[in-house]
């Protein structure tokens, strides 16, 4: 539909930003790299589907290693990502990968712990931000472990909210909320003594207490994810 | 150096008002100097249940606000000539009220009193936050109800992290729980949350039970605190609760159903 004043142009130009998952190339070798990626793709297909995906070449630029760039976009391809480009490399290496049809990009900031794409998720145990809170904690309050594991030795009241970027051990009734892995590590855990939970939560995939079975409930169990579901298995 | 009690729970209704003036006629009558603070502004209801809101001059924002001494403004209570009443205001609101304001006065309380029982307003905004951020000690009180025990373990929350002991590192803020309007019969019948329940929720040193009792609603009409009724079941829980709170170690009452007589379940009520 087009008014008495429609603009004379048919698009704009414009500066933007978007954040996109990186793939950080350790090593040259196109063929484990594709076979790595597979493996890594099914272990979470949702997120690979149609994902648009930069390459990052800054581990190689020190060795100016060839990288065979059409072999590598035919992998990532294969498993369904969308290779929009590359950055960091040498000059030598920038120019092999224009000739595939990746553009180039330069990264705006290095993102250390991006989930599960850059790094094998791992489970840090005792981290140095770990906490340890042995008073009950609150209905209302929220407790944050940031780079580590959290241990409560003391209840935990419905309508509190307690969060790590690790694991989280509750040595005690647990009835409010808890989250682990809050950043996106999928291989963390949550324990305690008696599960009475509103929510729980492991790097994002949740459950809330009403689909908990009553055979768990009040039971000391962990919570882990296996195959992106949740599952909880008494102790 | 005063001793100063907030006495709060989050939830309305579940009896602040009926403990602080129970309380602190219970201290006054021990012998200790004390004074009540309605820090419900807007809302004052403490003046009605001490049964002196025909004398009420001045109020507790006049003084904040320097337009009354706290002499002009506390009211002497005609039963006991050691507990003194500071009335709310009635006009104003809670804006008035002012973290600088309320510590100054407190102070100038604690010279002369050896109590000072701060009833609390119900929530957790400023009249809240404020009756208690000076407290020593701290009477959480929870009516045996899902609703009344999740509002006071937010409360219990905000005590540990919002007040002055908690903001400079001190001691914490000395917590009790007293458990209002308590029935063993419901309890028995699995309509009501039991002491063990909600101290299992809660984890808090239990100060007391207060059974349910006719005896509450007839001392706030005639304007004179539960414990002044000495025959009643309310009456004898508050004055057990005072003594507890003073270092005697005295058994809990009205826990357990009463096991009548013929003569009393033909009478009785």
């Amino acid at each position: 539909m087009h008014s008495e004043s429609a603009p004379p142009h048919a698009f704009e130009i414009k500066s933007g930003s978007v954040h996109l998952p990186i793939l950080k190339l350790l090593s040259h070798d196109a063929g484990w790299i594709a076979a790595q990626l597979k493996d890594k793709v099914r272990q979470a297909p949702d997120f690979f589907r149609q994902a648009p995906m930069a390459v990052d070449l800054h581990d190689l630029a020190q060795s100016d290693a060839d990288v065979d760039f059409r072999a590598l976009v035919q992998a990532m391809r294969g498993c369904g990502l969308v290779p929009v480009g590359v950055c960091g490399g040498t000059e030598r290496q920038l120019q092999a990968a224009r000739e595939v049809g990746l553009s180039l990009l330069s990264l705006a900031r290095h993102e250390v712990a991006a989930p599960p794409v850059a790094k094998p998720a791992e489970v840090k145990p005792e981290g140095a931000g770990s906490k340890l809170i042995d008073q009950p904690i609150r209905s209302g309050q929220r407790i944050y472990a940031s780079a580590g594991d959290l241990v409560v030795l003391a209840p935990v009241s419905a309508g509190a909210e307690i969060m790590a970027d690790g694991n989280i051990h509750v040595y005690g009734v647990l009835r409010g909320r808890a989250l682990a892995g809050v950043q996106g590590n999928l291989s963390c855990r949550i324990f305690c003594h008696d599960l009475q939970a509103e929510l729980v939560a492991i790097g994002g995939h949740y459950k809330v207490s009403e689909n908990i079975d009553d055979s768990v409930r009040g039971k000391p169990v962990q919570i882990y994810l296996k195959d992106n579901a949740l599952i909880i298995e008494k102790i | 150096m005063a001793r100063i009690i907030v006495v709060t729970s989050g939830k309305g209704g579940v009896g602040k008002t009926t403990t602080s003036a129970a309380i602190s006629m219970g201290l006054a009558l021990k012998g200790h100097r004390t004074a009540v603070i309605d820090f419900d502004v807007g809302l004052r209801n403490l003046d009605l249940i001490m049964g002196c809101e025909r004398r009420v001059v001045y109020d507790f924002v006049n003084v904040i606000n320097g337009e009354a001494t706290l002499n002009q403004a506390l009211i002497k209570d005609k039963r006991c000539e050691k507990l003194f009443i500071l009335p709310a205001s009635q006009t104003r609101d809670k804006d008035s009220l002012t973290v600088e304001g309320v510590g100054k006065v407190l102070k100038d309380l604690a010279k002369d009193f050896d109590y000072i029982v701060c009833d609390s307003p119900a929530g957790i905004e400023r009249g809240a936050t404020l009756a208690m951020y000076y407290a020593d000690d701290a009477i959480v009180v929870t009516n045996p109800e899902v609703s009344s025990v999740r509002d006071s373990d937010r409360m219990l929350g905000i005590l540990a992290s919002k007040s002055r002991r908690a903001e400079q590192g001190e001691e914490p803020i000395k917590e009790y729980l007293l458990l209002t309007r308590y029935s063993p019969v419901r309890v028995r019948l699995g309509e009501m949350l039991s002491v063990e329940d909600v101290q299992e929720i809660l984890s808090l040193h239990l100060l007391g039970v207060i059974p349910e009792s006719k005896a509450v609603l007839n001392a706030s009409n005639s304007g004179a605190p539960v414990i002044l009724d000495e025959k009643s079941d309310a009456g004898q829980a508050y004055a057990d609760v005072v003594r507890r709170y003073l270092g005697e170690d005295v058994t809990h009452r009205f826990i357990d159903e009463e096991k009548k007589s013929l003569l009393g379940r033909l009478f009785g009520g």
